[in-house]
């Protein structure tokens, strides 16, 4: 019983920790990305294209975190 | 079996507010879940392990291929200088993928994996939508779809690679170059996971995105079953269209993501050197 609610509990810092680092990332880089598009408008699409390839990156490793976690609840 | 599971442990929490909400004022709340959960329509037997039966799910995958089979020929089957109305439209997404992903990242190997590409953006898109419509539900937001998606995603990257490269020159030209010997075979481990975490990341972003947009308007709506009030209700309505609204940007945006993760990919196996 303990373990099982250690598990739950386990799986929730987990998912925040993952949430709060995928945060980080995503909002990091489209302050850059914005700042660049705000300096040089002229480029918005290709720094749109990167921007959304590389959060896109920061999003994969931020589901994977949270697939473990999901896996803490059910096993 | 695992992903079921996860996604049987989401909706009975659903469940539980909708349940909560029966006790209460009942009539309509059926209705809600509908998008989320998956029905089996016709029971067929299993075979090899395998569940044969149609779902929901599996009928509106249907609609989608019989829309997109009646839709695109009749528009684009005439060859005309000048589209109009729906050609239009189509055509706009066409030239913004052919010149902003493919030709972006495959450059001249471009030409032959259009086709696939495509396809996939107009099959996902066409999936998602169907999602938002009244008594509708999208495919997409069963891991199975996706994760086929993925997987036909996967072949065409490793067989384009082992085409360009040969069969052992492709795997072996993972390992990046000008590391110590002893770390090859570790570096080779890496790399085979890592190719397939991210093909594992594209199932799992586009049924997570799909799966997120119905459960945030399921618990929006949730809510006034929970108060038990109508004067709550205008609040989730407007909060629910909302989220609406932002499910039609995403439909388009997960299709964009994973159309440019697959040319990417492809791209990355066809140029291993960097």
């Amino acid at each position: 019983m303990e373990s099982i609610a250690l598990a739950y509990l386990a799986a929730g810092i987990g998912a925040a920790g993952a949430v709060i680092g995928a945060a980080l990332g995503i909002g990091k880089l489209a302050s850059a990305a914005m700042d660049g598009i705000a300096r040089q408008p002229e480029a918005s699409g290709d720094i749109r294209g990167a921007m959304i390839l590389t959060a896109a990156m920061i999003e994969g490793v931020a589901i994977i975190a949270l697939v473990v976690c999901i896996m803490l609840t059910i096993k | 079996m695992l992903f079921g599971s996860a996604l049987n442990s989401i909706t009975t929490i659903a469940r539980l507010v909708v349940e909560e909400g029966e006790k209460g004022h009942g009539e309509g709340a059926g209705n809600v879940l509908e998008h989320v959960i998956d029905h089996t329509v016709i029971h067929l037997p299993t075979v090899l392990g395998v569940d044969l039966s149609i779902t929901y799910h599996t009928i509106f995958m249907w609609v989608a291929t019989a829309i997109l089979l009646l839709v695109l020929p009749a528009v684009f089957g005439k060859r005309r200088m000048i589209p109009s109305g729906l050609g239009n439209a189509l055509e706009a997404i066409v030239v913004f993928l052919r010149e902003d992903i493919i030709d972006n990242y495959l450059g001249k190997d471009g030409k032959r994996y259009e086709p696939y590409i495509l396809t996939v953006f107009f099959f996902i898109v066409t999936n998602n939508l169907l999602g938002l419509v009244p008594g509708g539900a999208s495919a997409t937001s069963d891991i199975s779809v996706t994760a086929t998606l993925t997987l036909i995603t996967l072949g065409t990257v490793t067989f384009s690679g082992m085409k360009k490269y040969g069969v052992i020159g492709f795997w072996t030209g993972m390992v990046p170059s000008g590391i110590p010997v002893v770390l090859i075979p570790l570096m080779f481990v890496i790399e085979v996971l890592g190719l397939l975490a991210k093909h594992f990341a594209l199932a799992m972003r586009l049924f997570a995105n799909m799966t997120a947009g119905h459960l945030t308007i399921l618990s929006l709506i949730g809510l006034i079953f929970i108060f038990k009030s109508y004067i709550i209700a205008p609040f989730p309505i407007i909060g629910a269209t909302a989220v609406g609204v932002l499910e039609i940007f995403v439909a388009f945006l997960q299709a964009y993501i994973f159309t440019l993760l697959t040319s990417v990919y492809i791209s990355m196996a066809l140029h291993q050197d960097h």
